[in-house]
């Protein structure tokens, strides 16, 4: 019932961008409310018993907007066919790109291409006006749009109502009952919780209530957390970068570091003394290669940044991946050097991977490292002949063209991380921004804390005293000290001993934050990593088979019924089949083309049944991005990435 | 696999004399004896006598049964073929029509009687007595915190141990318990190759992984025999073999036995060649879709029109308790090889034939392509 709440405090706008067209729907509707909440409130009564469409829209007009007038009069000149085509343009748009554009500038931008939806979707995506609210119609829906307001409080709550007057009421009504009909108390194989008590919900409520206000109280005037995962084709030079960056911040003392530089060169390697600082394990500084996510964290002006440094090796994506799905944003770290660049993009390097990945795990802002430019004397040719190749790349993947910033630097000499470059080549065609603006600039997404609470493991150790630890990403709601969670899918029950951030301890932590938390009352034994915390009364889905749309990237073999690949699920690597192929999606489109096809290709995009050996825990991806999204591997290689529409247990 | 006596007449009826010599051969007469069989051995039952004041004594006897098969049963671990149903012989001990369990024994005489041997199953008696030995081969497919310790024998790949370990990650500070986890499990992994496999036999040892597992592992065990003195493990140093594999579970067995330094070593197992013909399969599907089929309905229509040059299908098929629907199959089989096709049985027991039986458990690649079976329904319904 806490759900209420949720839907109640919502930020219509940035909750529901990549939700498809369901936008605006109030709870306040089916509630009672003060006369002087009512009084701001649109009455949607009258025009629910009208079920015609066309006077519901009528009846939208008379509502006053600003520039109302003007629009009334155009619309007004047109013709009664010409009226219908533009509502279905109308109509067609808001499919596409979500609810945030003014009703009536759609309907000039309409008029102005002649009904031509095309024409105007182009327009609205190439014009930076509309790039907040903005949705690319790529395949794999697009992720929260990040923007700066952090924190959804109520206030926001009587404009988030008018903004639901084009709504078909055949919208309204999926909107009224999808939370309820998919609630965990729906006869699901997980535990039923006991949710008749009125009290305990309002309780709940309340409590719901408070976080906005608690994560206002406590993080309101701290920098803002940001999680970077930096990502590139091996030997790219992501590990020395991010050293060097550490190290020009003071993040590492002089001691350590004369110490690496002395070590290194007795190994013979003095060039990995900044990969040092990131690469801790024997093994990795003896091969020269990063080989788990390494993590660090350092403070830029307005930022709290944790840097996650992922290997390049092929061989390590599954460690990338469990480090990239936790990241907000991504470093792409590329080698200028003649034939290494090419290696690492074009002949089937990590580069074109790795993109694709973050892409798929939700990251939409990608900053690209230029690196080792010095071996190129800094040319500005090859600068521009990288960004070239790679912006063409990247907005074919998903990227917006905005979203993507390119930087030219050097890790090992250390020109232009942290401050202005000194190379004089450098200085003569270069005049942006240094790698640490760069990552100032980063926007912090939005936090889905007043969502029910999940958490994904993704490292279990022994901490101090006699309890262990677990590590992971709170992907939404909060948690705080002393709370009974539900370890699924084994079911278990924990209780909250200590939350830590960076080993720092907490009293409540909130989603997006990497914490480690203290679990007793469970054995070590029924935890392992990909496993998900979350609370009884909310619990997460368990099942072994579910439906997910998914689309094929590159293959050398077609994917065909009873494939047998590797899931990537948050931190979870699991091997799995792919059960059933039900239908083949058009790629952009999303209509179905052929039902039960034999195989899958290249480049396709499909609706597929996927089978596991035993009972995971999974989401929605409407119900919850984070644990919606899922990635298929074959032989090292990446062939889908999908999101699961239709749990089948 | 030992036969002693084949006595089959023209329509197919009579029986086989045979013995079972090594636990692979159990696997074979799984795959001969379908419901409704006789089989006749050795056994021993628990029998119940009453003396004349009334009171009962059990006692276990030996005998020779001869009983019509109702279920059978086979324990893939330890390789123990278990067939129930009633006795058709009456002896005495047992009665008519009494129920019976008979375990085959190794190394003990079993006759079996079918109403009609097809050529599935005559083929299988061939394939079972053939006495050539192929090269045993053990798999180790591994990755951090996840090994598969399996025996690869020509029919069949067996998981001998399955290691399951979390491994903290490596974090600031805290290396140590990364590597103390680590070494944890690789000693592990070691014990258990040293439980499971058995150095008379084996002919070469695969250790796969992804990146360098393999190579840490493979110093470690070197390092704690050497250590331990362990005199098994330093004289087969030469029978281990590091392979790359892109995970550690168990379908990245078929990326092993592609890799050609292994083919060269195993050359004529069962094993490579079937995964060798699953991929010409999965290619030709990419390439000409319109020549590579699977399922059964469109595998049928294309053989109607003479099509396959090569049939893959999984023995599965043929242990299924619907006769007619075993007939249908082994009339195809017998129709593409009249045909001059090629027709690759594949054990299920092995990772392609599970892949295989995903996939329908039967595929076709055709010497033509059939752009209108495209068209058609498949039956990947059922």
């Amino acid at each position: 019932m806490s759900r209420h709440r949720n839907v109640r405090s919502i930020n219509v706008n940035e909750e529901y961008e990549g939700y498809d067209d369901v936008y605006g729907h109030s709870v306040e509707d089916d509630y009672c409310v003060s006369p002087s909440e009512a009084a701001f409130m649109y009455d949607r009564e009258g025009s629910k018993n009208k079920q015609k469409i066309g006077a519901f829209f009528q009846s939208v007009n008379d509502i006053a907007e600003e520039n109302e007038g003007e629009n009334e009069s155009k619309e007004a000149n047109l013709s009664d066919i010409d009226k219908a085509r533009l509502e279905s343009c109308v109509d067609q748009i808001r499919q596409i790109v979500s609810s945030g554009i003014p009703r009536q500038e759609l309907v000039n931008i309409i008029l102005l291409y002649n009904f031509n939806v095309e024409k105007a979707i182009n327009f609205i995506l190439g014009c930076p006006q509309y790039n907040h609210i903005t949705e690319k119609k790529a395949v794999v829906p697009k992720d929260v749009d990040p923007s700066n307001i952090k924190v959804v409080t109520p206030g926001t709550k009587t404009t988030n109502i008018t903004k639901g007057f084009d709504l078909v009421q055949k919208e309204v009504n999926r909107l009224n009952v999808t939370p309820r009909s998919q609630s965990p108390a729906s006869g699901r194989a997980t535990p039923t919780p006991d949710q008749n008590d009125e009290g305990k919900n309002l309780k709940q409520k309340e409590s719901k209530f408070d976080v906005n206000v608690q994560y206002k109280k406590e993080r309101g005037n701290a920098k803002e957390n940001l999680y970077m995962v930096v990502i590139g084709h091996v030997d790219a030079g992501k590990s020395t970068l991010m050293g060097h960056l550490l190290c020009a911040l003071g993040q590492v003392n002089q001691k350590t570091m004369h110490k690496y530089e002395q070590e290194s060169r007795k190994v013979g390697k003095q060039s990995f003394m900044y990969a040092w600082v990131l690469d801790e394990t024997g093994e990795e500084r003896n091969r020269g290669i990063t080989m788990d996510v390494g993590r660090s964290q350092f403070e830029t002006e307005t930022k709290l940044v944790t840097l996650l440094d992922a290997p390049g090796h092929k061989d390590f994506i599954p460690n990338m991946i469990s480090g990239a799905g936790q990241a907000d944003v991504a470093l792409l770290v590329v080698d200028a050097t003649r034939g290494e660049f090419e290696t690492g993009f074009d002949f089937g390097g990590q580069t074109r991977e790795h993109a694709l990945l973050v892409r798929s795990l939700g990251v939409s802002q990608l900053a690209v490292a230029i690196n080792k430019l010095d071996t190129v004397s800094w040319s500005q040719e090859r600068f521009k002949e990288i960004t070239q190749k790679l912006k063409l790349f990247l907005k074919h993947a998903g990227f917006k063209e905005n979203d993507v910033t390119f930087v030219p630097c050097s890790g090992l000499t250390g020109q232009n991380l942290t401050g202005k470059p000194t190379e004089n080549e450098l200085l003569q065609w270069y005049a942006g921004p240094c790698l640490l603006d760069v990552i100032d600039n980063f926007r912090t997404p939005e936090r889905p804390i007043a969502k029910p609470f999940r958490f994904s493991i993704n490292d279990v150790f022994k901490g101090t005293g006699s309890n262990f630890c677990v590590s992971g990403r709170v992907e939404t709601g909060t948690l705080s000290l002393g709370e009974r969670i539900l370890v699924c899918p084994s079911r278990e029950m924990a209780t909250v001993k200590g939350l830590a951030i960076e080993e720092v301890s907490q009293q409540t932590v909130f989603a997006g934050d990497q914490v480690s938390v203290t679990l007793s009352g469970i054995d070590i034994q029924n935890v392992s990593i990909g496993y998900i915390l979350c609370l009884s009364q909310n619990p997460v889905q368990i099942a072994s088979k579910f439906q997910a749309r998914i689309v094929v990237f590159n293959v050398t073999v077609p994917m065909t019924k009873g494939y047998s690949v590797v899931m990537h699920h948050q931190s979870l690597v699991e091997p799995v089949i792919v059960s059933k192929l039900i239908n083949q999606l058009h790629k952009s489109t999303g209509e179905i083309i052929n039902k039960h096809p034999r195989c899958l290709s290249n480049n396709s995009s499909a609706m597929v049944e996927i089978q596991a050996s035993r009972p995971l825990a999974l989401e929605l991806y409407s119900e919850c991005k984070e644990l919606g999204r899922i990635m298929l591997r074959v032989g090292g290689v990446t062939i889908a990435a999908g999101l699961i529409t239709k749990i089948v247990l | 696999m030992k036969l002693l006596y084949k006595d089959v007449d023209k329509e197919g009826e009579g029986t086989v004399g045979l013995i079972a010599e090594e636990p692979e051969d159990m696997w074979h007469a799984y795959n001969l004896i379908s419901e409704g069989d006789l089989v006749r051995s050795t056994t021993i039952r628990k029998v119940q006598s009453e003396s004349a004041t009334g009171s009962s004594t059990s006692n276990r006897v030996r005998t020779t049964l001869t009983i019509c098969v109702e279920n059978i049963d086979f324990d893939t671990q330890a390789c123990v073929l278990r067939l129930k149903g009633r006795n058709v012989e009456e002896n005495q001990y047992v009665k008519m029509g009494a129920y019976h369990t008979l375990d085959l024994e190794l190394n003990r005489k079993f006759s079996l009687k079918k109403h009609e041997w097809d050529s599935i199953a005559l083929e299988r008696v061939d394939v079972a007595c053939d006495p050539v030995q192929t090269a045993d081969v053990a798999a180790v497919i591994m990755q951090e915190g996840l090994a598969h310790v399996c025996l690869i024998t020509s029919s069949m790949t067996l998981i001998r141990a399955k290691i399951d370990v979390t491994i903290p990650r490596k974090r600031k500070g805290f290396v140590q318990q990364h590597e103390k986890g680590l070494n944890k499990f690789y000693d592990n992994v070691m014990q258990a190759i040293l439980r499971h496999i058995n150095f008379d036999i084996v002919k070469c040892i695969l250790i796969a992984s992804p990146g360098f597992v393999r190579d840490q592992f493979y110093e470690y065990m070197f390092q704690m025999a050497i250590k331990t003195d362990n005199k098994v493990l330093l004289d087969n140093k030469s029978k281990f073999m590091l392979v790359h594999a892109s995970s550690g579970f168990k379908h990245s067995l078929k990326e092993v036995l592609q890799d050609s330094g292994v083919i060269n070593k195993i050359s004529d197992t069962k094993a490579a060649g079937e995964v060798k013909a699953l991929e010409g399969f999965y290619t030709m599907l990419q390439c000409e879709p319109a020549k590579a089929f699977y399922g059964k309905k469109h595998c049928e229509s294309a053989n109607e029109a003479q099509a396959i040059e090569t049939l893959l299908i999984s023995d599965n098929l043929f242990r299924c308790s619907n006769v007619a629907l075993r007939k249908e199959y082994v009339k195809l089989v017998d129709s593409v090889r009249e045909t001059g096709g090629e027709v690759k049985i594949f054990s299920s027991m092995h990772i392609s034939g599970e892949q295989l039986d995903n996939l329908t458990g039967v595929a076709a690649i055709l010497r033509f392509p059939m752009p209108e079976l495209e068209d058609e329904e498949s039956d990947d319904e059922n």
